[in-house]
């Protein structure tokens, strides 16, 4: 069936697809980036870093979840279709999203908060794990086939336009209220206002209408009885699921995270670059590159998809090591010499008592700002113990709050950028890769599983797992990037001997 | 390039579980650096999640493995 719709009744498809999965993108998102603020709210105060850690482990139980939510939903889409499902995901999603932010501290009810966290986030990953498939599919299967590439880049778009929303209003709501208060109750806002978000998308999807190609099996009596069995039982389209995760989706997952997550956390965490800095960083880099999405999603159309992703794949092997080096030698300040220093502030001396002992930390902190414009506050911290006969212990001296100087900042911004062009390459194209790949009547159960595990376990796991490795003794702050440059890798060789480059033919009946 | 490919698919079989083996090594090791307590339980659930999610997916890149020793993508589908 060759379905060629009205020019404004398939973007109308596209609007209200793309903007329930963008809102989807930006709950998922807030979680991520508000990771720190969460863990010294909701969980143990006492824990310190391993209350970190224990937000990114749920925060990778978000991800993992989402293969099953893939299996679901995915299976649901392909029984009773693709509108019902894809509005049951956007409910639990936006319900989840607001639910956090009305959990009480971990002061106010103990190790529930956590709890409660663990479980509406398992939900949150189910849903997506059902959402994206079936926008994928719901498009796709209202588009012209020679013209899949472009129309379903749109949905492409989603995952960046969300972290770009979650973003932008985790930062204005930071700015508006100070960082006190958002750091006290402001980071419950962004996940409040999910849910005006999603009634607004409720309302628009309530008012499409199901799948033409759905429609037609459903009509024809075609549909699937046991979608489930026969995309995984039969082994014509069990190795095509297999290709589609080793060939294609596992190299672009960890592409996408790297570029879009890991590298902002490295910016954060590694550089110790400004909370602020490090958004608005992320936020130029992606308004720069998220119209290359649909570039490389048209150009697909024509030149087919499998060579642009190997492409954004093979070039992000290539060059994260140098990207994460100048990130490291551009903010590295401990060099700094008396000749590049504008203006030293007065050092601000506090005196800690240590617990259960007599002796005192006492902190000296200065703000320094350098003549090319870049700042740093500077932290010493020395151990004066009560026996005075003990000579006092010296820290090595803390960076931290590093502002960036205007052209270093640009230069941030520009490897941002092409780390994210890398992402519009490997992710512009695979709705439609993955939606060719599988008949209709077991396409939302086919594509869901390998874009969830390639995406939500081997890309959701990047900033976990190279964390992990950076923490292993003897690594460098760049051995990190193992993980992501390895899967590529593997992902790369698999795709370019496997897979094939079928170009659109414009007369392509659907199967 | 169809020898390749089935050539190839004995490497996807040995990697498999080479990389199973792996990661149950850096769990083991990683645990026992660990010091006891709450870090020693951090570090145990990360790698259990992690050891979790990966053999399936190894079994999954075996079987990648033997359907493309077996010549199944030598032509595709969509050829």
């Amino acid at each position: 069936m060759n379905v060629e719709p009205q020019k404004n009744s398939i973007f109308k498809v596209i609007g209200a697809s793309s903007l329930g999965t963008l809102i989807e993108w930006y709950d998922f998102y807030i979680f991520g980036s508000l990771a720190t603020i969460i863990g010294s709210q909701l969980f143990p105060a006492d824990a310190g870093a391993s209350a970190l850690i224990n937000t990114l482990a749920i925060f990778a139980a978000g991800f993992i979840v989402r293969p099953f939510g893939a299996l679901v939903f995915g299976r649901l889409g392909d029984l009773i279709g693709r509108k019902y499902t894809f509005l049951l995901t956007l409910v639990l999603m936006g319900g989840s999203t607001f639910l956090i932010g009305l959990i009480p501290s971990y002061s106010s009810i103990g190790y529930a908060a956590p709890i409660l966290v663990l479980i509406l986030r398992l939900i949150q990953g189910l849903a997506l794990g059902g959402e994206y498939g079936g926008a994928a599919t719901y498009v796709a299967e209202h588009a012209p086939a020679n013209k899949r590439g472009f129309f379903t880049s749109w949905i492409q778009t989603t995952a960046t336009g969300g972290l770009f929303l979650s973003l932008g209003i985790i930062v204005l709501t930071k700015n508006l209220l100070g960082a006190e208060d958002f750091a006290a109750w402001g980071w419950r806002i962004p996940f409040l206002l999910s849910i005006l978000l999603v009634g607004v998308s409720i309302y628009i999807r309530m008012k499409m209408h199901e799948s033409p190609m759905f429609t037609k099996l459903k009509t024809e009596g075609n549909i699937s009885k046991n979608p489930l069995k026969e995309s995984f039982s039969n082994k014509a389209n069990f190795k095509m699921v297999l290709l589609a995760l080793f060939g294609a989706t596992m190299g672009q997952g960890v592409i996408w995270y790297t570029g879009q997550f890991y590298a902002q956390s490295f910016i954060e965490n590694t550089c110790k670059v400004d909370f602020n800095d490090s958004r608005y960083i992320l936020l130029w880099g992606i308004a720069f590159a998220t119209p290359f999405f649909v570039v490389f999603g048209s150009w697909s159309d024509k030149v087919g998809r499998k060579w642009i992703m190997l492409t954004g794949m093979l070039l992000g092997i290539i060059f994260y090591r140098p990207i994460y080096q100048i990130f490291l030698d551009d903010t590295d300040v401990s060099q700094v010499t008396q000749n590049d220093i504008k203006e030293v502030s007065n050092p601000v001396v506090t005196r800690t008592l240590i617990e259960n002992t007599s002796d005192s930390l006492i902190t000296t902190t200065s703000q320094v700002t350098l003549l090319s414009g870049a700042s740093f506050t500077k932290v010493q911290a020395h151990t004066k113990y009560a026996d005075l006969s003990k000579p006092a212990s010296i820290a090595p001296d803390a960076f931290k709050d590093k502002k960036l100087s205007t052209p270093v900042f640009w230069k941030f911004v520009f490897l941002i950028f092409f780390q994210i062009l890398l992402v519009t390459m490997v992710y512009g194209p695979i709705a439609a890769f993955l939606v060719e790949l599988f008949p209709t009547k077991i396409r939302y159960t086919s594509m869901s599983l390998p874009y969830h595990v390639g995406n939500g376990v081997f890309g959701g796991l990047v900033p976990f797992i190279a964390t992990l490795i950076a923490s292993f003794s003897g690594s460098t702050p760049l051995s990190g990037l193992w993980y992501p440059i390895g899967i590529a890798a593997l992902s790369f060789v698999i795709g370019a001997i496997y897979l094939s480059n079928k170009k659109p033919d414009h007369g392509e009946a659907d199967h | 390039m169809n020898g390749l490919k089935k050539a190839l698919g004995i490497f996807w079989i040995i990697l498999g579980p080479a990389s199973i083996i792996f990661m149950f090594m850096q769990a083991i090791e990683k645990v026992g650096l660990a010091p006891e307590g709450v870090a020693k339980t951090n570090t145990a659930l990360q790698w259990g999640i992690i050891l979790f999610i990966f053999i399936p997916i190894s079994a999954g890149l075996v079987v990648f493995g033997y359907y493309a020793l077996k010549g199944e993508y030598d032509k595709l589908p969509e050829d």
